[in-house]
């Protein structure tokens, strides 16, 4: 079957079984690779990318439920050559340790600054619960605050 | 080896398995205490009345590991918490960056084992059923403070036809490929059920 989506501002449209990921679409039909695949039962977070706004767990997302809407992956989280405010943060934070996760929680954050301008350590542990087996928690909880000051400062 | 060192390797063994065995014990403790009984445990038999078979599913687990009397939905066949502290929200759909339907779409998920139906969301902390005994759990569905102002015929309605409640009958399987388990009364007994449950005056048995 086809569908037809949004994605990182471009319009896509894609002949394949209504029950495929959108994940399988996003890394292996569109060659967008930043998405990772991690558990593949929607639990660790790795996929996580945005569905009109809202973050989406994309392992675990039939792509017949994206017909017509707008999908962002990492890849598309910056404005041209200006980095999101995740991903200055990150950068300043010196975040990633192996870096396999981190686009997922990436995606994560900048899902959750959008509802919660300045969250708290408990807004943190209640939004972000992707998992990172390096354990980079303490450097992504200092990014995630700093991602924040520096959003909030560009508005 | 030494025969003289058999009874210190003895003594060590022996230690060895009793910290083993206390430490499965903790283990089993924890889980038993993190799997609490939901409501008023059922027997293996179902009496013959329209309100036994229909409370014989919304006691089920299927029914109320979504109506939790906390802010914290339960999951899987031993109702334990839902893993990744999902919490409720203020509507009943998650928190802003993990919303239910982050994980939780229209249908369920063969693939990944993640549930869906229409409408995926934890009842309104009115409609908390979790620990309560049959009787106080249809007196809180008759309640149009807690059941979101239904009259009887809504609520009817509400059990019988809304996806999200027929989906108990259709739960799909996990993510290790295992069915979850049904509630004990047919789809169709149950529906027959309620219907006679309410067309004979909704009446609650004193229990």
């Amino acid at each position: 079957m086809k569908f037809t989506f949004n994605i990182n501002g471009t319009s896509q449209t894609v002949d394949i079984d209504k029950n495929t990921p959108l994940l399988w679409v996003v890394r292996d039909v569109l060659n967008l690779k930043g998405t990772k695949f991690g558990c593949g039962k929607a639990a660790c977070g790795a996929c996580t990318l945005h569905v009109d706004g809202e973050s989406v767990r994309s392992c675990s997302y039939p792509i017949h439920f994206v017909e017509g809407k707008n999908v962002r992956t990492i890849e598309g989280l910056a404005d041209g050559d200006n980095l999101h405010p995740v991903q200055q943060a990150w950068m300043e934070e010196v975040v990633p340790q192996c870096g396999y996760c981190q686009p997922g929680f990436m995606m994560a954050t900048a899902a959750m600054l959008e509802k919660i301008p300045n969250p708290t350590d408990d807004d943190i542990d209640a939004n972000i619960v992707n998992v990172c087996r390096c354990a980079t928690y303490y450097r992504m909880r200092k990014a995630i605050h700093r991602a924040a000051e520096i959003k909030n400062a560009n508005s | 080896m030494k025969k003289q060192h058999l009874p210190v390797l003895s003594f060590f063994l022996l230690i060895g398995i009793v910290i083993l065995f206390m430490a499965n014990t903790s283990i089993t403790e924890k889980i038993a205490a993190s799997t609490t009984t939901l409501t008023t445990p059922l027997t293996n038999e179902i009496g013959d009345e329209p309100f036994d078979k229909m409370m014989a599913v919304l006691t089920h687990k299927r029914c109320v590991n979504c109506h939790p009397s906390g802010d914290r939905p339960r999951q899987g066949e031993d109702s334990h918490i839902h893993n990744f502290e999902v919490q409720r929200g203020i509507d009943n759909h998650g928190v802003a960056a993990l919303r239910c339907e982050s994980c939780h779409q229209h249908e369920n998920n063969d693939f990944s084992g993640v549930p869906g139906a229409p409408e995926w969301s934890l009842a309104p902390i009115e409609m908390a059923w979790e620990g309560l005994s049959r009787v106080e759990i249809v007196q809180s569905m008759l309640n149009p403070a807690n059941n979101g102002g239904r009259n009887l015929e809504q609520i009817v309605e509400h059990l019988t036809e809304h996806e999200l409640v027929l989906w108990a009958w259709e739960p799909g399987i996990d993510a290790a490929g295992n069915p979850r388990e049904k509630p004990p009364v047919s789809k169709e007994e149950y529906i027959k059920a309620v219907k006679e449950w309410a067309e004979s005056g909704a009446i609650i048995p004193e229990e």
